[in-house]
């Protein structure tokens, strides 16, 4: 077959009464969907380039524009759609191994949206929490095992190093590469006026964030770029990352292209040279090995910032955090197979590791079971979309939440899941200097402060409502969670009853 | 403390402005021979041409002089002043001051012409009067002649252009718009204006008027039933002149506009300052000028010190909706460009711009002004790129961030 | 006194300004038949260069020269705001060789046009600074 045929995915309605052929449609979509016609007055569109990103659609001053899934279709059944076919059709004329960027998109159970909360009713008072304090500060970090006391019987307060979070959630680890300057600064100021953090990803970290450091947690990859002293002694927190939601069991390729410039140097790679990180860790083989670094880490450091290990959930989840939890670490993040990417095998990405909810459980129960759970706080991430899910996540177990793409949709994304081509419209995605400028920081922290606020709202709120006035009471709490829908089986991964039990 | 200014026109309304802007309490005192709310007498060609109205032609509104606490003496000749005791005679009796400032303007020149004195219908084309005489004057068969081709006889021209049969015009020099036109430039105008059926007689004058006829040096004849002189104009300087003052062709100021004459001042068209552009001390009588000037005299006198140093020449004049603009001298070296609607001639040198003259697509010569009077070096900028197009990326992101960032000029 | 500024840096050069004023400024009602078939004449125009783009609208300078220079008194300052009278400009476009930044300009009907910062409309924050899209216009006491 030697002609290519893929009808466009999507198709760009323009209202001719309504296009008044301003071209801003045409200035802002790096696709270059949309041209002007001088000699017809008229505005057309390619659409085969069009990735849905809703840059235009938003930005049309007279709304004249809609984006329109195509009708066009395959002859489909329920076993070949029109994915699997055109992803045929790619991998036959291209021979390449599929890439997409995102979450797994694909239909898997979502238990957040299966899990039910409690609220009180008579017999224990629900609190208003706008007359009542209402805590959602959290610490992440271990806790200590043994209360002493002095002479006089007061508490000999032991110094362990934590980190103090306004509220259970943080911006989730995205590297300034995969994202851009800008998104990183939105993610840095937010951070700071929110009091909690966000992660530096592999990327390294710019000097201009360095003022930011008390909100930061750096991570330490397998490729360790960016990783040297003073990134250590700026943070607040060191994240060793083994593992991704998004991709389980591979590394990164930042390709070399994008190594230009202040990447280049942040990344501490030669420009123009890829940035491979390695699948696994060269120097980690087992919890022995990740002590290791986990203690050189601090010893590094003084023993003044927490260590987290970031871990992809797969199969064998519990043990393995178990594992980490004697390995020293302060803090477990797991990362579920609905987390986000830049780039990721589609394979990979939407076929590897199991969900976030079930894995926390898990998790959560083996730690308690061995009574390490006190050791180590954890955090979880890997869609997380609104204050309930972070609110179910606590009640299962979690110390605090990571948001990644809930993040970045605040900032613009409209999970046009294209990041890969590097063309993103909405300037978070890019190292494009026109389109990383499509994103102010002064617009976007505040949209990302304007979110959690709201969240911690809601969050006030769920908890109110069940009579409960610190957020430490609902941890771990699953009395507060029922099931709808779901089986036996997975009622006891959860540990909590269906509804109506 | 006491103001007072002779003359209505922008310098003397600038004064009240700027006094104001500094005392709010003094009285002032504005003595004109023009018994006229504020007018703008350039407008005098639009108000034939029925672009305008009298009401419309206030430079101020009628409130202006009540708002600004002035005592106005409408219709009043000052006849000099007295220095020593700071006193103003004028026909209807003395005014002291401690302040005062010359603001009156200049008068029609009309050079000796035989004949002259016996030609029945003659205007000159200064004033509201002199412009409602001309037209009461007028029929559609009337011809025309109009001695003087510069910015007054040629806006006089175009105001009458639909009242009268026909206009010839005289002049001296070898092109129309002289002063501010080179040949080129003024052969572009002279076309337009040609092909609204007006006739030019240039390098040439009139000899003799004689029964309705006009013979010109060149032995050419017109035959015309009115006539305007618009030769040009005269400082009114005499005021200071008699009370010892220093003046040449204006009265001499600094950049206070102060004259040699202790607490008197002068603006406008009678008072000679120095051309920022070229260094030399003249004349500059326009109408931006004048506003300025007199604004810097009234803050003097209220006390503020601070000079008005950027007196440039700077015109901007259309005819029958062919626009022209210039500024500065029109010296060193040239840029030129030539195109559909497009007259261009930037003349630079020393590292900076020195004047212009656009005809047609004016658009943002104001960006070219700016360079001319800031002295900004050519250096520093994308020349070649302004050159083409006033904007204003050639300025480079600083300097850029400094003129939209912050309030100055 | 507040005004509108274009911080460049942010500035997208989406054009997006010059139409919200144009429509701004018609007194239509829907931008789509305001605006349709029209040669736009914004108060605020967009310059584009090399990886450059910013907008420029009148500064509404404190010591404004246009005002100074107007033969006609068409332009004044009310409560700092430097407004035009239509119906007193004569075209003859001393503003235009007065101001340094090219803001004043010729409109459809000769007489001049210029950013009045949306006082006339009512609207209250001008309509650049509002339907901008990246926070690059910015209506602030500076």
């Amino acid at each position: 077959m030697a002609i290519e045929f893929m009808y466009p995915e999507y198709e760009v309605l323009r209202d001719p009464d309504r296009c008044i052929r301003c071209r801003v449609c045409e200035r802002q979509c790096a696709n270059e969907v949309h041209t002007y016609l001088p000699e017809k007055d008229r505005m057309i569109s390619d659409d085969l380039k069009c990735v849905n990103c809703h840059r235009c659609a938003t930005l049309c001053p007279t709304r004249a524009i809609k984006i329109v899934k195509s009708p066009h279709t395959f002859k489909e059944n329920a076993n070949w759609g029109q994915k699997e076919i055109t992803e045929i059709y790619k991998q036959a004329s291209s021979g390449g191994v599929l890439l997409s960027s995102m979450g797994n998109p694909e239909k898997y159970p979502v238990y957040f949206d299966k899990m039910l909360l409690n609220a009180s009713q008579v017999t224990n008072p629900s609190i208003d929490p706008l007359r009542e304090p209402m805590e959602t500060r959290v610490f992440l970090g271990g806790k200590t095992h043994e209360i002493k006391r002095d002479e006089n019987g007061r508490l000999i307060p032991i110094k362990r190093v934590k980190l103090e979070l306004s509220m259970p959630v943080m911006f989730s680890a995205m590297s300034y590469g995969s994202i851009s300057y800008n998104a990183h600064e939105s993610l840095a100021r937010a951070a700071r006026e929110l009091g909690i953090f966000y992660n530096t990803g592999e990327g390294g970290l710019h000097e201009d964030f360095y003022q930011y450091g008390s909100n930061t947690i750096v991570q330490v990859a397998s490729g360790r770029f960016g990783v040297h002293k003073k990134y250590l002694d700026t943070a607040a927190a060191i994240e060793i990352k083994i593992g991704q939601g998004a991709k389980p069991g591979i590394g990164g390729h930042l390709p070399g292209e994008k190594i230009v410039g202040d990447v280049s140097r942040t990344r501490m790679v030669p420009e123009g040279a890829d940035a491979i990180s390695p699948a696994p860790h060269h120097d980690i083989y087992s919890i022995e090995d990740l002590r290791q670094l986990v203690y050189s880490l601090k010893e590094a450091t003084n023993y003044t910032k927490p260590v987290f290990v970031k871990i992809a959930a797969v199969h064998n989840i519990a043990a393995i955090a178990s594992g980490i939890a004697r390995s020293g670490a302060d803090v477990i993040a797991i990362d579920g197979f609905r987390g986000g990417t830049g780039a990721a095998p589609t394979r990979i990405r939407d076929n590897v590791g199991i969900p976030i909810e079930l894995a926390l459980a898990s998790v959560d129960t083996r730690l308690r079971e061995e009574g390490i759970r006190d050791r180590v706080s954890l955090v979880v991430a890997g869609s997380i979309r609104s204050s309930a899910d972070v609110f179910k996540a606590v009640a299962l177990g979690a110390d605090a939440c990571y948001i990644g793409t809930a993040a970045l949709l605040a900032l613009g994304c409209h999970l046009c899941r294209t990041c890969q081509t590097g063309r993103c419209n909405w300037g978070i995605a890019t190292q494009r200097p026109d389109l990383v400028k499509r994103l102010n920081p002064d617009l976007g922290y505040q949209r990302l402060v304007n979110l959690l606020t709201a969240w911690n709202h809601e969050i006030k709120e769920l908890m109110g409502g069940m009579g409960i006035n610190s957020i430490e009471s609902l941890k771990g709490n699953r009395l507060m969670l029922r099931g709808v829908g779901l089986t036996q089986k997975e009622l006891d991964i959860l540990g909590i009853k269906h509804a109506g039990e | 403390m006491k103001y007072v200014i002779i003359g209505n026109g922008p310098a003397a309304i600038g004064a009240i402005e700027g006094i104001r802007k500094k005392d709010k309490k003094g009285a002032i005192t504005l003595i004109s021979k023009e018994p006229h709310h504020t007018y703008s007498r350039p407008l005098i060609s639009y108000l034939l041409l029925g672009k305008t109205d009298e009401e419309r032609m206030k430079y101020r509104p009628d409130g202006f002089y009540k708002d600004n606490g002035v005592d106005v003496m409408l219709g009043v000749t000052a006849e000099s002043i007295d220095p020593v005791r700071q006193t103003v005679k004028t026909d209807k009796g003395k005014v002291p001051y401690d302040r005062l400032l010359i603001a009156a303007g200049s008068r029609p020149f009309i050079p000796p012409m035989k004949g002259f004195d016996a030609v029945e219908k003659k205007y000159s084309f200064m004033t509201l009067d002199d412009a409602k005489a001309l037209s009461e004057a007028l029929t559609p068969e009337t011809r025309v002649l109009i001695i003087g081709a510069g910015l007054i006889g040629l806006k006089c021209a175009e105001g009458i252009s639909g009242l009268c049969g026909h206009i010839a015009v005289v002049d001296l020099a070898d092109r129309i718009l002289s002063s501010i036109l080179d040949r080129e430039a003024a052969a572009v105008v002279e076309k337009s204006l040609r092909e609204h059926g007006m006739e030019f007689y240039l390098s040439d004058s009139v000899e003799e008027f004689k029964g309705g006829r006009a013979r010109l040096k060149s032995g050419k004849t017109i035959e015309f039933d009115v006539l305007v002189t618009a030769v040009g104009v005269k400082a009114n300087i005499s005021l200071v002149k008699d009370a010892g003052g220093a003046c040449e062709r204006g009265i001499i100021v600094n950049d206070h506009m102060e004259t040699t004459v202790t607490n008197v001042y002068a603006a406008g068209d009678c008072a000679q300052g120095t051309d920022c552009v070229t260094g030399q001390s003249r004349i500059l009588a326009l109408m931006p000028n004048a506003y300025m000037q007199g604004e810097c005299a009234g803050r003097n006198m209220a006390g503020e010190p601070g000079a008005f140093d950027r007196a440039m020449a700077q015109n901007a004049i259309g005819f029958f909706g062919l626009h022209m603009v210039t500024a500065g001298a029109y010296e060193g070296e040239v840029y030129f460009e030539r195109g559909e609607g497009l007259y261009k001639k930037l003349f630079y040198r020393d590292d900076r711009l020195m004047g212009y003259i656009i005809i047609g697509d004016i658009r943002r010569a104001g960006i070219y002004t700016a360079m001319i009077r800031d002295r900004t070096p050519l250096s520093g900028i994308d020349f070649e790129l302004i050159c083409k197009d006033p904007s204003l990326l050639p300025f480079g992101k600083k300097r850029r961030a400094e003129m939209l960032g912050g309030v100055k000029n | 006194m507040k005004r509108v500024y274009v911080n460049e840096k942010w500035c997208l050069g989406c054009h997006l300004c010059e139409y919200n004023c144009a429509f701004s400024n018609s007194g239509g009602r829907d931008m789509a038949t305001t605006l349709m078939g029209v040669n736009i004449r914004p108060n605020i125009r967009v310059e584009e260069g090399e990886g450059v783009c910013y907008a420029v609208s009148c500064r509404h300078c404190e010591d404004p020269l246009c005002v100074k220079g107007c033969i006609g008194g068409a332009l004044s300052i009310e409560d700092g705001v430097i407004e035009i009278d239509k119906s007193k400009c004569i075209h003859c476009y001393t503003c235009i060789v007065m101001c340094p930044y090219g803001a004043v300009m010729p409109s459809e009907d000769g007489a001049v046009q210029k950013c009045e910062l949306c006082v006339k409309t009512k609207k209250g924050t001008p309509a650049c600074v509002a339907g901008c899209p990246n926070g690059a216009i910015v209506f602030e006491e500076r």
